[in-house]
């Protein structure tokens, strides 16, 4: 009884990172239409870093907020300077991205070393609470406590704030958005640094429960496009729904056939694909 | 023109030099090479075909590459003979293409790149995690190469003539494939889908073949590795291996014969070169991606011949669309 308990606490922690990872996943390709093979590597490069600062003896929360940061700036730079030459144009963005990744990849490999790095949960983290004679790990309810959180905030961003009617004008049609003086290009800035912080953000929380290591970026990156296909692009709630079903899929897929967990996971996109090609919550573009 | 014209003459000479090679080359180490690069450029060639000529990119096509050079080497394990097995794991490759195809033609354009992607990582999950089938990350040893007609191809310029016959079976196929009407009819759907499909054309079915034929050339090229190396194991089908021979077809110039085959010298010679000095492969495949996409998008056998006539233009004090004119010609 217990193990299945463990497994679905695990499942909902995890299905709260994969929400970190695709909701910002979702912003950049489902919104922006920016095919972004980096968004594995934002996951990485952010955990990174925030394992580093926590080895500095930072306070975890100043070491994920300053890991946030970072990342929110070198996205901002890596859209301003490089994705923004091929606006429109999606075969060279994945190509850039790609490499991209490559880069970024090889050069945490330089820097952190193939060991993994594993921070210990912080210290007013760690622990369980008892609810109903169960045990809960508390660091697992942060994680998902965190995400919840992300999940409002944006739904609140982009349905019921100016700054994300905006953005919404800005997707639907460029032009005429920045002739009744919307700065769509500012704005999208913003927002792919807004995808590549939620990622970076998403690593240090998943640091201390996956732990760091080379080959994370493209162990990561299908699993938000998966999310996303799943859930349908452009839709918050789908990736909100998406994360929590892989989550599932992956810790039980894991405890009862380890062998197939990773092919486990692919199969309900695949059926997605076949049946609803658009994604659970997608709408049908015409 | 004459009936032998320039463009023969150069075929003529390139065959002679591809047929004399391990004679002029010498040394086994660039033989083996040279064998490199031609099973590199069958898998270009295939992946051309999707890229170039039916505008699907794939990022999972390292996947079926895989898929042949796992397959045949499981049932060589099972004792199967050479023949059955490279039989056999053609026939799986191309199974697999099929379901390949039907599920990522869900999509087009920039929903078929990530659909692939999403496949050849599950095809990677499994090499890689699904130890009790794959033997995980140790891989598959295979004992011997074949020895078709009592040929024996264990020796490096045997196994280069070997790999050049099966290179240039593809390259005639894709050569064909290319100019017949079905190949006509695929650059159609390539073009303007929607039109091809009012004319009466079944854009799915042209596609989805399309996809077979370059899964299977994938195999036959994932075969040759696997007997090149006589091993094989996850480190193939990564998301490395796809996205480098994606850039030996735009490298090269996608939508040309020949162009992903020099692409495919290009990469290949680039990697030796640059693992004999250093470990940083991926950081510099990296880098040429993002110099290549910003610098020379039309690929870099094209975009080096437009740079170098900018530049001597530029040195003649002639204006730039002179020149662009001139490369859009020269085509």
């Amino acid at each position: 009884m217990s193990l299945w308990l463990t497994l679905a606490v695990n499942s909902i922690a995890l299905g709260g990172l994969l929400f970190l990872l695709s909701s910002g996943f979702s912003l950049i390709f489902g919104l922006m239409r920016i095919p972004n093979l980096l968004h594995g590597s934002f996951f990485m490069l952010g955990a990174y870093l925030g394992v580093t600062l926590l080895a500095r003896g930072y306070n975890f929360w100043l070491a994920a907020l300053g890991s946030t940061a970072m990342m929110a700036v070198i996205g901002g730079l890596i859209e301003r300077f490089l994705l923004r030459r091929l606006a429109g144009d999606p075969l060279p963005q994945v190509l850039l991205t790609l490499g991209g990744a490559f880069i970024i990849g090889d050069v945490c490999l330089m820097l952190w070393t193939g060991d993994p790095w594993q921070p210990g949960t912080p210290d007013h983290l760690r622990g369980v609470v008892a609810v109903a004679g169960l045990y809960f790990p508390i660091y697992r309810l942060v994680i998902v406590a965190a995400a919840l959180v992300v999940a409002v905030a944006l739904w609140l961003l982009v349905d019921w704030t100016r700054l994300g009617a905006k953005i919404r004008a800005g997707v639907d049609d460029q032009a005429i958005a920045r002739v009744v003086g919307i700065k769509v290009s500012q704005l999208f800035t913003l927002v792919f640094a807004l995808g590549a912080a939620l990622a970076g953000f998403g690593g240090v929380m998943g640091a201390p429960y996956l732990s760091v290591y080379p080959g994370l970026d493209f162990e990561m990156l299908p699993l938000a496009l998966i999310v996303v296909i799943l859930g349908g692009t452009g839709s918050l709630l789908g990736a909100l729904v998406g994360s929590f079903l892989i989550g599932f899929l992956y810790n039980f897929g894991q405890a009862m056939l380890p062998d197939l967990a990773y092919v486990i996971l692919f199969l309900p996109m695949l059926v997605i694909l076949v049946l609803r090609p658009q994604g659970l919550f997608g709408k049908v573009v015409s | 023109m004459s009936r032998l014209g320039p463009r023969t003459g150069a075929w003529l000479l390139a065959m002679l030099l591809l047929a004399t090679l391990p004679a002029w080359i010498g040394n086994s180490y660039y033989v083996n090479i040279a064998s490199q690069i031609l099973i590199w450029a069958v898998l270009a060639l295939a992946l051309n075909l999707l890229v170039g000529y039916a505008g699907l990119t794939s990022l999972g096509h390292a996947g079926l590459f895989a898929i042949g050079g796992y397959a045949a080497a499981m049932l060589l394990g099972a004792g199967y003979g050479h023949l059955v097995a490279a039989v056999l794991a053609l026939l799986v490759t191309l199974m697999a293409s099929a379901v390949f195809a039907v599920l990522a033609l869900r999509a087009t354009g920039i929903g078929f790149l990530m659909i692939t992607l999403a496949m050849g990582q599950i095809l990677w999950g499994i090499a890689y995690r699904w130890a009790s089938l794959t033997n995980g990350d140790n891989g598959i040893t295979v004992a011997s190469r074949p020895a078709p007609f009592g040929l024996s191809l264990s020796q490096a310029p045997a196994f280069y003539y070997a790999t050049l016959i099966v290179f240039l079976l593809a390259l005639a196929s894709m050569a064909v494939f290319v100019r017949s009407p079905f190949g006509a009819s695929l650059t159609g759907t390539r073009d303007q889908a929607r039109r091809m499909t009012a004319l009466g054309y079944n854009v799915w079915l042209i596609r989805f073949l399309t996809i077979l034929c370059s899964g299977f050339w994938s195999g036959v090229a994932g075969l040759l590795f696997l007997y090149y190396n006589q091993f094989i194991s996850p480190q193939v089908v990564a998301l490395t291996t796809s996205a480098e021979a994606l850039l030996m077809v735009i490298s090269g110039g996608s939508g040309t014969l020949l162009g992903p085959i020099f692409g495919a010298a290009i990469v290949v010679v680039m990697k030796n070169v640059v693992s004999a000095y250093i470990e940083r492969w991926n950081l510099v495949l990296g880098v040429i991606f993002i110099l290549i996409i910003s610098f020379m998008p039309e690929g870099l056998v094209p975009g080096s011949v437009r740079l170098w006539r900018s530049g001597w233009h530029a040195l003649r004090g002639k204006s730039a669309p002179v020149s662009a004119a001139g490369s859009e010609a020269s085509r």
